[in-house]
């Protein structure tokens, strides 16, 4: 563990002292809870309907695909046509993209970017490295599967795919949404434990607590 | 002074046109801005959706009580600055609860959003959203000061302090519109008004493309929801000050929605034409360009 997370002695500007536990102090500790959906159908569909119509995805690019995405906020392909927008930060997005491979280290910070976005939320899973790790496959340093560590909702194939692929993905996602089975977020509830031993077989420095929102 | 109790519908009824033309009048001045930037831009209903989705989502986590409070003191400001000057000038439908001072709450009013708002981003622990805030209140206060000086130009050329008989005096023809009796007054008020519209160049406080986007950061569902609806009623809400002020005001709604729109507008192309600006420079742009329009405006009056 980093020497910031041990529990320290801090002095206060007023000389006051007072004592720090990182993990404690600037994490929550409550493990994700499920939240089916509980309005009745006609209201469940319609907010199915408006969540698929506004997908706000959240601006971190993992791996080069992450350059695949720029067309779209562009006069070429111009996404937000589509509803789509990007949010600058994982409270307001709903969306959380994949952008090709994956290393463990960046695992580290989808994971967290993923804990602190609100459900229900989607990931998707963008080109073959977030499939089967692509050409990345003998990599020491990248994740072959993705859905081994986080619910993944739909994967788009290609290396890159292009933007009109991701055009017609985002389409694909929308009737998966509206269809009511984007429930990624709890599943990932449910299974969380079996998601957490699958993270930190991976994630060796492990400085963070379980689930951190 | 006795109280007629259907003046509460009737202020609920204007508030929920103002509401529903403000969320349609976004998207399309957002459309503007990105035919300028040769896209299509969002649907036109986008904004609409959007609200709904953030209130259908299904959790939300609290940082603590001034969390909760500050998107509700920032929708207190728009509602409260709408509610208390009249919409639509004669019809005793939508004058609301304008009363003889109303212009000194008016006043008030347009600052309060932000400050309640510093109270909440500061509870949300995040050190974006306290950068934001201390970026954002610097803006606006420097931003109020033109605005401020023109306001009492008004005052002292009409004599009164009411906003209904400020825009009484200015009926009769267009040349009788504050803007052309009092030219000054109102290119420092405009200069103003640019500033707390949150588009460029005075947006680096909300910008979403800037790292940190501002005292938002950390508000999520219901409540970015709450400060979304705010974000619709707003910008109307301040729009109906000025078009009160200096441009006539409105005695039917098509008027209301032309002249709202065309002071958009005008805050849409100054925001496409004109790079972003940084606070210390817009700080500066207001003290040495508007602030000296502002006093000499006081001074032709």
């Amino acid at each position: 563990m980093k020497d910031e997370l041990k529990p320290r002695i801090v002095k206060g500007p007023d000389g006051i002292e007072f004592e720090v536990d990182p993990l404690r102090d600037y994490y929550c500790e409550a493990s994700p809870s499920v939240h089916p959906p509980v309005y009745v159908k006609i209201v469940e569909d319609f907010f199915n309907w408006a969540r698929s119509e506004s997908l706000w995805i959240l601006g971190f690019g993992t791996g080069c695909g992450a350059i695949e995405m720029r067309p779209l906020m562009t006069p070429r392909f111009d996404a937000y046509r589509f509803g789509v927008q990007w949010r600058p930060t994982p409270r307001q997005a709903n969306l959380l993209m994949i952008s090709g491979y994956l290393s463990t280290k960046t695992l580290k910070r989808a994971i967290r970017s993923y804990e602190q976005m609100q459900s229900p939320k989607y990931v998707v899973g963008l080109g073959s490295c977030t499939i089967n790790g692509g050409m990345y496959w003998d990599s020491y340093n990248t994740i072959k599967k993705l859905d081994e560590y986080l619910p993944v909702d739909l994967y788009i194939v290609g290396c890159m795919p292009r933007p009109e692929a991701l055009l017609q993905g985002f389409e694909d996602l929308k009737q998966i949404i509206r269809a009511g089975k984007a429930e990624g977020a709890n599943q990932y509830a449910e299974k969380f434990e079996w998601y957490k031993a699958n993270q930190k077989k991976v994630i060796h420095d492990w400085d963070m607590p379980d689930y951190n929102w | 002074m006795d109280f007629e109790w259907i003046r509460i519908p009737h202020a609920l009824l204007t508030l929920l046109i103002v509401f529903l033309y403000g969320l349609l009048l976004g998207a399309v001045i957002q459309k503007i801005g990105a035919r300028a930037g040769r896209r299509h831009g969002i649907p036109f209903y986008q904004n609409y959706i959007d609200l709904i989705k953030n209130y259908a989502l299904r959790t939300t986590i609290t940082h603590g009580f001034m969390f909760y409070l500050g998107p509700v003191f920032r929708l207190t400001g728009g509602v409260g600055l709408l509610l208390f000057v009249p919409t639509i000038y004669g019809v005793a439908m939508h004058e609301n609860f304008s009363f003889a001072g109303d212009l000194i709450l008016a006043l008030y009013f347009v600052f309060f959003g932000s400050l309640g708002m510093a109270l909440g981003a500061g509870e949300s622990g995040h050190p974006y959203a306290a950068i934001g805030v201390s970026r954002g209140l610097s803006q606006v206060t420097a931003a109020e000061l033109p605005f401020a000086i023109a306001v009492f130009a008004v005052a002292l050329q009409y004599q009164t302090l009411s906003v209904t008989d400020i825009v009484a005096a200015q009926q009769g023809s267009v040349f009788n519109w504050t803007v052309f009796t009092n030219p000054l007054a109102v290119t420092a008020a405009m200069m103003s008004f640019l500033g707390s519209m949150m588009r460029p160049p005075f947006d680096v406080v909300l910008a979403p493309q800037e790292i940190p986007i501002g005292p938002p950061t950390e508000y999520h569902s219901a409540y970015l929801a709450l400060m979304q609806s705010n974000r619709a009623i707003f910008p109307i809400a301040k729009m109906v000050i000025y078009m009160n002020l200096f441009f006539g005001g409105a005695a039917n709604w098509p008027v209301f929605f032309l002249k709202v729109f065309l002071l958009y507008l005008f805050a849409a192309f100054v925001g496409v034409v004109f790079p972003r600006f940084r606070v210390e420079q817009s700080v500066r742009w207001f003290l040495v360009w508007g602030v000296p329009v502002a006093v000499a405006g006081l001074f032709w009056v």
